[in-house]
C-alpha cells in the first residue's frame, strides 16, 4: 500500500516537474505542438521519452528505497536495530510490587555479526533486570519472571510495562517495539519492523546484481547461466521451427483445398483454444520430462498458430491478384510460388511473432514443472531454497530475452516483408 | 475470323436459398480487332460478370465467347486484364511486375529487360524499374498495371474500372494514356466504367447495359475516341455532340437507377 502511494506521488510529481522543465525549453517547430486540439486526437499522442526514463528510474528507486539498498542515500525506515530498553512492574504472591529493567539487543542476522550477551547488574528487590536478543523482523518471548525471586510462583505476575498496566492478551507500545502479553503471562516483544521489505521477500537491486555476477561466473546446479538460458532458447527455436515446418504447409493446404480444410478444421479449431500449459501433464506422461517432451510441447504450441496464420494468409489474397496472374499466363504452381506464398508472408510473420512469444512462455512454464536445466528450472529451484535474488534475476533475464526475441522478429519482418501494411 | 464474338451469353447464379439471379441474359456482341469499347450501366447490371466471362474466370450458363476462332474455356494470356487498384504484386518491384507475363512465357532475362524498359517508357515511368510498388502513387500504380498487361502482348485488353480509384486530374491524364496506348498498339480494348464521361470519351462503341436481367440496352457509335488520340481531352469535350450524348446516356442511367430504387422500396 505504501509502495503504491509512493509510486503515484512520483508519477504525479514527475509529470509536473517535466512539464515545468519543458516550458523553459519549449520548441514550437513540430506539427503536434502546433495543434490546438490534441485531446482525443490519437495521432497527437506520442510516448513522452522523459516519462519512460523516469518510469524506469522510479521502479528502481522504489525498489532500492524499500530494500535498504546502498545504491541510493534515502530509504524508507528500516527495521529497528540496536538496544531496546523498558522496565516492568511485577507483583509477587504476597501482593508486593517491584520494578526491573529489560535490555534487548535487536540485531540483523544477515550482517553475520551476532552480538555478545550483555552483562547487566541484577539490580535490587525481588524483580531482577533481564537481557535478551532478538533478530530483526522476528519477535521474541522474553521470560522476565524467570530470574526473579519467587518468579516461579503461580500468582507471580507482570502487571505493568513502562508504567502502563498490562494483563494477558493485551499489548503496550514502547519506543521501537510492541509488547504483548500472552495468555500465560509471558511478554512477547516485537521490535519495530519499519517499512522495508525483508530480503527473503525482495532483495536489494545490488544483491540481485551480485547474484547475477556470481551465477554468471560459477553457474547454478551443474550448469552455467548461459547453458540454462541457452537450453531454453534452443528448445524454443527447435519447437517453433518444427511447428512452422508442419504448420505452414498445413495452413496452405487448408486454404487451398476443401478436403484438407474439412479434415483439419475440427482438429485445429479444437486444439487452438487449448492452452499449451494444459498439455504439460499429458506430454510428461507420454514423453517423460526429457528434451523430447519439451520440444513436442513447444511444437504443439506453435503448430496451431502457424497453421492458422498460413491459412489466413492464403484467404487474404485479393482475388484480383490471382486473376491477374492467371490472365498473365501463370500456371497453378507459379501462382502458388509467386503470388500466394509471398502474399501470405506478412500474416505468417505476425503468426511467427505471436508463436515465438507463446513458445517462450511455454518453455519457462514447462521447465518450472520438470527440467534439469533451463531458465524456468533455475528460478523454481531457487524459490525452493528461498533464494529470492536468484528468482528475481531469472525473471528479469526471461523478460529481457522475451523482449529481445520480439525485437529481432520485428527487425526481420521489416527487412523481409517491407510491403506489410502498405 | 479475327476478333472477339460473344454469342448469346446468359449467366444465372443459383443462390443458397433456392432462388436464382439472372445476371446476364442473351448478350451477343461482335467486336472487330482494334476496337475500343466502353461498357456502362447501373450497379448490379452484370458489367463485371460479362468481363469475367470474357476473361475466362467464369463459365457462362449458356452461350460462348469466341476469340480468333477459338472458344474461351478459361483464363489465358491472349486476354490481358487491368483491374482497379490493388492487383499489382507488392512483393515485386516495378520491373518484376511488368516482366511477370514474359517470365511466365519463359522469355530470356535480356528480352524481359528490354521489354520492361520499352513499356515503362511508353506509360511514362522510365527509370522507375527498381521502385517498390507501394512507393508509387495510385496513378503510377495503374500505369504499371497497364504496362504489365501490355508486356504479354494480348489480343484483347479487358479493363475493369481501371481508373475508378483515381482522383479527377490523374484520371484525365490516364484517359489520355489509354487512348494513346490503344492507337499505338492497335489492341482490342473493352473498358468497364461507372463514369459516363469516361465511357463517352474513350469508347468507339459504347454499350449501355440494363439490369435484371443484365442485357444490352442501347449501343452508340461515337467519334470522340478517335478525336482524343490527337487532341487534348478537354478540347474533345467541347466538340459537337459530346454534351448531348453524355446527357442522353446520363438520363438513361438515371432512369434505370431510379427504377431499381423504386423496386427496392416496393419490396
Amino acid at each position: 500500500m505504501a509502495i503504491l502511494i509512493f509510486y503515484i506521488i512520483i508519477f504525479v510529481a514527475a509529470f509536473y516537474i517535466v512539464k515545468i522543465a519543458a516550458s523553459f525549453t519549449k520548441s514550437q517547430d513540430d506539427f503536434t505542438s502546433l495543434k490546438t486540439v490534441t485531446f482525443g486526437d490519437e495521432s497527437a499522442v506520442s510516448p513522452n521519452r522523459a516519462a519512460s526514463i523516469i518510469s524506469v528510474i522510479a521502479i528502481f528507486a522504489i525498489w532500492a528505497a524499500f530494500t535498504g539498498s546502498k545504491l541510493i542515500p534515502i530509504h524508507v525506515p528500516g527495521p529497528f536495530i540496536g538496544e531496546l530498553t523498558f522496565n516492568y512492574t511485577a507483583m509477587n504472591s504476597s501482593g508486593q510490587t517491584d520494578d526491573a529493567d529489560v535490555t534487548i539487543t535487536v540485531y540483523d542476522v544477515q550482517s553475520g555479526v551476532i552480538p555478545d550477551k550483555l552483562d547487566i547488574e541484577p539490580g535490587d528487590g525481588f524483580a531482577l533486570n533481564d537481557t535478551d536478543q532478538i533478530i530483526t523482523y522476528r519477535s521474541g518471548l522474553v521470560k522476565v519472571q524467570k530470574n526473579d525471586v519467587g518468579g516461579k510462583d503461580k500468582s507471580y505476575k507482570v502487571v505493568a510495562v513502562n508504567g502502563q498496566e498490562i494483563s494477558p492478551e493485551q499489548e503496550v507500545f514502547i519506543d521501537n517495539a510492541r509488547i504483548y502479553m500472552t495468555k500465560k503471562g509471558t511478554l512477547s516483544v516485537t521490535p519495530e519492523k519499519g517499512w522495508q521489505m525483508q530480503p527473503v521477500w525482495l532483495p536489494a537491486p545490488e544483491t540481485v546484481w551480485s547474484r547475477l555476477v556470481k551465477v554468471g561466473s560459477e553457474g547454478y546446479k551443474n550448469f552455467t547461466l548461459w547453458e540454462h538460458l541457452g537450453w531454453s532458447l534452443i528448445r524454443v527455436v527447435v519447437g517453433f521451427l518444427a511447428g512452422a515446418i508442419i504448420g505452414i504447409p498445413l495452413g496452405y493446404a487448408m486454404g487451398l483445398s476443401g478436403w484438407f480444410r474439412g479434415w483439419f478444421d475440427p482438429i485445429v479449431e479444437f486444439m487452438r483454444p487449448v492452452p499449451p500449459l494444459a498439455l504439460i501433464p499429458l506430454v510428461i506422461i507420454w514423453f517423460g520430462i526429457g528434451e523430447q517432451g519439451k520440444i513436442i510441447l513447444l511444437f504443439l504450441a506453435s503448430l496451431w498458430i502457424m497453421t492458422i496464420s498460413a491459412r489466413a494468409g492464403v484467404s487474404g489474397v485479393k482475388i484480383s491478384k490471382i486473376h491477374a496472374a492467371y490472365s498473365l499466363g501463370a500456371s497453378k504452381w507459379q501462382i502458388m510460388r509467386l503470388v500466394i506464398v509471398p502474399n501470405s508472408l506478412p500474416e505468417i510473420f505476425t503468426g511467427a511473432r505471436v508463436s515465438m512469444g507463446v513458445c517462450w512462455g511455454t518453455v519457462v512454464a514447462a521447465e518450472l514443472v520438470a527440467a534439469q536445466k533451463g531458465a524456468g528450472m533455475m528460478i523454481i529451484n531457487a524459490s525452493k531454497f528461498q533464494m529470492t535474488d536468484l528468482v528475481i534475476m531469472g525473471i528479469v533475464l526471461i523478460g529481457i530475452i522475451g523482449y529481445a526475441i520480439d525485437i529481432l522478429m520485428r527487425i526481420s519482418e521489416n527487412y523481409l516483408v517491407p510491403w506489410k501494411g502498405k | 475470323m479475327k476478333g472477339l464474338s460473344i454469342n448469346n451469353i446468359s449467366m444465372r447464379f443459383d443462390l443458397k436459398n433456392g432462388s436464382s439471379v439472372q445476371a446476364l441474359k442473351d448478350v451477343s456482341l461482335n467486336i472487330d480487332e482494334g476496337q475500343i469499347i466502353t461498357v456502362l450501366g447501373p450497379s448490379g447490371c452484370g458489367k463485371t460478370t460479362l468481363l469475367n466471362i470474357i476473361a475466362g474466370f467464369l463459365a457462362p450458363t449458356e452461350g460462348k465467347v469466341v476469340l480468333n476462332d477459338q472458344i474461351v474455356q478459361g483464363p489465358g494470356a491472349e486476354r490481358g486484364m487491368v483491374f482497379q487498384q490493388g492487383a499489382l504484386f507488392e512483393w515485386m518491384n516495378v520491373r518484376s511486375n511488368v516482366a511477370f507475363g514474359p517470365r511466365m512465357k519463359g522469355m530470356s532475362k535480356a528480352e524481359q529487360e528490354e521489354k520492361v524498359k520499352h513499356l515503362l517508357e511508353i506509360v511514362g515511368l522510365a527509370d522507375f524499374e527498381d521502385k517498390a510498388v507501394y512507393e508509387l502513387s495510385g496513378g503510377m500504380q495503374q500505369r504499371v498495371a497497364l504496362a504489365r498487361c501490355l508486356a504479354n502482348d494480348p489480343d484483347v485488353i479487358l479493363m475493369d474500372e481501371p481508373l475508378g480509384a483515381l482522383d479527377a486530374l490523374t484520371r484525365e491524364k490516364m484517359q489520355g494514356l489509354v487512348l494513346k496506348l490503344w492507337k499505338e498498339t492497335g489492341k482490342t480494348i473493352i473498358l468497364i466504367t461507372h463514369s459516363v464521361e469516361e465511357a463517352v470519351l474513350l469508347g468507339e462503341r459504347l454499350l449501355v447495359l440494363a439490369p435484371r436481367p443484365g442485357r444490352i440496352h442501347k449501343e452508340y457509335e461515337l467519334p470522340f475516341a478517335e478525336m482524343g488520340v490527337n487532341m487534348d481531352l478537354r478540347e474533345v469535350k467541347k466538340a459537337d455532340g459530346y454534351t448531348e450524348t453524355r446527357d442522353e446516356i446520363l438520363s438513361i442511367i438515371w432512369e434505370m437507377e431510379e427504377e431499381i430504387m423504386g423496386r427496392a422500396e416496393d419490396n
